[in-house]
């Protein structure tokens, strides 16, 4: 029971990483229909800048919230400068597009910061914390608390403020967001920035256990698809949930199913998500878009 | 000449069809104008021309200033607004929501309450519905958040694309009705139509289209008495 409530926390603990990069996911797709692969790319290198500033002589929230700003200004720029001109390009260009992202991000952070593994700080104290018989490591718990205010202040934001609406009207009706005076395109790029922020502290979040390297967010962006798939690729809320969910089976799959052990979760998650796809090709939360031709 | 808004040799192009070849007109501040035509005549294309939807040439001036240049947003900014041809409603969000966005594109952002007390006090079902996703208002309390949305802008200039479509005879006698108190508050309305005889009661100016061409014009009590319109649109 005890090993049970270690592994739940633990998988929340992950799965909070991998709801936060799906969210990102998912805002993009839902206001632009573009997945964007570089999501996770753009994440590692955000978790680079903080590391360098950490570096810098930076005290570790500072630099924390520093690397979120400058995530922020990055994705808009990105949006503005590269998605921008091929908006209107066929879905396939714009995917090559993020996929020449993915590259171009994961090369020039080899080039700057070398391949060789960094580790990487946790503000949260080395220490585990011992509630009764179950041990929690304090960097999952905190991982946790970051995660949910991460996601309260971005549901608080587009559920309470005039600009989080506007871009929820953007996403879903671009031609009556402008017919009422929503710069659609500024909308967009917002959502880009927001998106580079969730991606940022995913990065950072799990930076501390997989320790730092290019290839940090290359196994986290394919679990975050697979939460996004599972929540349905047009629910945030279904997003975030899969991401807890897709969390907490890969712990606790890795850890009673013992033939499994470690070497096999990662495709038995995947297989879960193919299985629940077979059942509702919309994911658990999605709903069937009808697309207007 | 005071005209509100001056339309000159309009064309506008979808792709590379041309849809419509050359459109004048004018209409007054103050006013209710409408623009009566067939299917496909180019009532909505003129309507997307001033707001910016559809590529054209010739010129459009609001109060004197040029709209060619501008983008729908910007458009929207001078106090033009739009209830498009079917309504434009965002249908996820809820009825209040809608109305908030109407007035994203006015000058001074503040204070809404008065607004929404007005747009409530035109039509109160849409109160009664205020926390409901708009898609699942029937199609006549669709229309009226449409107005109403377009209302909460503040607008001088209110374009109404058919907002008798589909709709109960009982209905749109409602909407015919609060649009005339609007046009009392002092918005000008420019409203395209396909029924007539309302429109005709209605409005104090009158353009006909036919294939992208204004083909007659006049005061509404002059072309309510003409016998080609009272024959092809009035049906008598
Ligand atoms: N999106 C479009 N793409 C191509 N052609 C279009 C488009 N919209 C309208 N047209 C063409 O432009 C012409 C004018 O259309 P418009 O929609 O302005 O007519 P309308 O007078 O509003 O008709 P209705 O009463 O049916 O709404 C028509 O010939 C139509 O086929
Ligand atoms: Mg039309």
């Amino acid at each position: 029971m005890d090993i049970l409530i270690q592994q739940v926390v633990s998988g929340l603990a992950t799965g909070g990483i991998y709801a936060s990069l799906a969210l990102a996911l998912v805002m993009i797709y839902q206001a632009t229909d573009v997945v964007n692969f570089a999501q996770g790319e753009l994440a590692m290198f955000a978790t680079y800048i903080c590391w360098s500033l950490i570096n810098a002589g930076l005290p570790y929230w500072v630099a924390f919230l520093s690397t979120l700003a400058i995530a922020f200004v990055g994705g808009v720029v990105i949006e503005r400068v590269v998605i921008r001109p091929v908006e209107n390009a066929p879905i396939l260009s714009i995917v090559m597009v993020t996929l020449g992202l993915l590259v171009i991000c994961n090369s020039v952070a080899g080039w700057i910061w070398t391949y060789l593994q960094k580790p990487f700080p946790s503000p949260f104290s080395a220490n585990p914390i011992k509630v009764g018989n179950v041990v929690f490591g304090a960097h999952d718990l905190g991982e946790i608390e970051v995660t949910m205010l991460v996601l309260l202040c971005i549901y608080l934001f587009f559920r309470f403020t005039p600009l989080g609406l506007a871009m929820r009207a953007a996403a879903h009706n671009p031609v009556s967001s402008r017919l009422v005076g929503i710069r659609v395109g500024w909308m967009l790029a917002l959502g880009w920035g927001l998106a580079a922020v969730f991606g940022a502290v995913a990065g950072m979040m799990v930076a501390p256990v997989l320790t730092l390297e290019p290839n940090l967010m290359g196994g986290v962006q394919i679990y975050a698809f697979a939460a996004a798939t599972l929540g349905g690729f047009t629910s945030p809320g279904g997003a975030v949930l899969g991401g807890f969910i897709v969390g907490v089976v890969e712990n606790l799959v890795g850890t009673y199913v013992s033939f499994i052990g470690t070497e096999l979760k990662f495709t038995v998650a995947l297989a879960m998500i193919i299985v629940v796809l077979l059942v509702r090709p919309t994911g658990l939360f999605g709903t069937t878009v009808v697309k207007r031709v | 000449m005071n005209a509100l808004l001056d339309v000159q040799a309009l064309e506008a192009f979808y792709g590379r069809t041309k849809a419509l070849h050359g459109v004048s007109f004018s209409m007054a501040t103050g006013g209710i104008t409408t623009i009566l035509g067939a299917n496909g005549a180019g009532k909505t294309t003129t309507l997307r021309a001033i707001s910016r939807m559809v590529r054209t040439t010739g010129t459009i001036r609001f109060e004197g200033e040029a709209l060619e240049r501008r983008a729908t947003e910007d458009v929207v900014q001078l106090g033009i607004a739009h209830a498009p041809e079917g309504r434009g409603t965002f249908v996820h969000l809820t009825v209040e929501e809608n109305l908030r966005l109407g007035a994203w594109g006015r000058r001074e952002r503040g204070n809404l309450k008065d607004d929404f007390e007005r747009v409530f006090g035109y039509f109160p079902v849409l109160h009664e519905r205020r926390r409901q996703a708009a898609g699942t208002l029937s199609g006549g309390e669709q229309q009226m958040l449409a107005v109403a949305r377009a209302l909460m802008l503040r607008p001088r200039l209110l374009l109404l694309d058919e907002p008798s479509l589909g709709l109960a005879p009982l209905v749109v006698r409602e909407i015919f009705r609060i649009l005339r108190t609007i046009n009392q508050t002092g918005v000008s309305i420019l409203l395209v139509e396909q029924n007539a005889a309302l429109a005709l009661d209605l409005a104090d100016h009158v353009f006909l289209l036919e294939t992208g061409r204004v083909v007659m014009e006049g005061p509404s009590d002059v072309l309510r008495k003409d016998d080609a319109i009272r024959r092809a649109y009035l049906g008598y």
